[in-house]
């Protein structure tokens, strides 16, 4: 088996990303997107951090994905409302993605950090150590972010309500 | 779990940089060639989830559950901005019909 296994589904999440961007259908880009977020979750299972692959699994896959789906449905966009940019501001995006992989790579190339990833500490991604790391160095993190997740309710609720007419 | 790990060990660094360097440059691409407001936020995701990976990837080469955490703060934080920004796009929507974004571009200038 070896490492086939990483190139396999590295291979289908490159594929499902193009899938996700080229898609005609935002609802399909969806579900492309859903399919991607699976085979990062296998990524992480195959990293052995666990905890990340349920919370990615948990979080990504089963909340923020249905939102999309929930808030895509909700608008009855018409069957094919979006008009399509000119192929010249599509074919100068992609070039310029073109670029930016090309220089990333190229620059990362003489880094060449080409040693294999060595678990040292097999338990290093599970529940108990990254609780341990959570609640000791990164509790203040930890509290702030409740904060932030509050107030983005709160923000949440307050952009998507009415407005009364009576105050305009 | 351990002795699937063990198969995967000799996976090198690079090739996740550049495995997460092309899904973020597909996150990119999407961004600066789609024009459907929710599409454009899928495209963000993504990119979010390549720096995701590479996080979670360089924890485990310096033995470091710190990489792990932050990849876990970025998580609560897409949460939270996904819940904001769809509210947006739902305002949007709801004041110009449509959630094309170039019917923005007054924005622009």
């Amino acid at each position: 088996m070896g490492t086939s296994v990483f190139y396999f589904v590295a291979t289908l999440s490159v594929i499902f990303a193009l899938m996700v961007v080229f898609a005609k259908n935002p609802i399909h880009s969806v579900l492309y997107l859903i399919l991607t977020f699976f085979t990062f979750t296998v990524h992480y299972v195959l990293l052995n951090a666990q905890f990340l692959a349920v919370v990615n699994f948990i979080v990504y896959m089963g909340a923020i994905m249905v939102l999309f789906l929930f808030v895509l449905m909700l608008l009855n966009l018409n069957k094919d409302n979006e008009p399509n940019k000119s192929a010249l501001l599509k074919i100068v995006g992609i070039i310029a993605g073109g670029c930016l992989v090309v220089t990333l790579i190229g620059s990362l190339k003489s880094v060449a950090i080409a040693n294999p990833l060595v678990l040292k500490n097999p338990n290093l991604g599970l529940v108990e150590n990254l609780g341990k790391e959570l609640f000791g160095p990164f509790m203040l993190p930890f509290e702030l972010s409740s904060l932030l997740l509050l107030s983005a309710m709160v923000g949440a609720v307050l952009l998507t309500k009415k407005e009364e007419k009576a105050n305009g | 779990m351990g002795s699937l790990f063990e198969n995967m060990q000799s996976v090198p660094l690079n090739h996740y940089i550049w495995f997460c360097a092309i899904i973020f440059t597909i996150g990119v691409v999407g961004v600066l060639t789609r024009r459907n407001a929710i599409v454009i936020f899928m495209s963000v995701e993504l990119m979010l989830n390549a720096v995701n990976l590479l996080l979670a990837a360089f924890s485990v080469h310096h033995n470091d559950p710190s990489g792990q955490v932050f990849v876990f703060f970025i998580m609560a934080l897409a949460a939270a901005e996904v819940a904001v920004g769809l509210s947006i796009i739902v305002m949007v929507y709801r004041n110009t019909q449509s959630i094309d974004i170039n019917v923005l571009n007054r924005l622009k200038w």
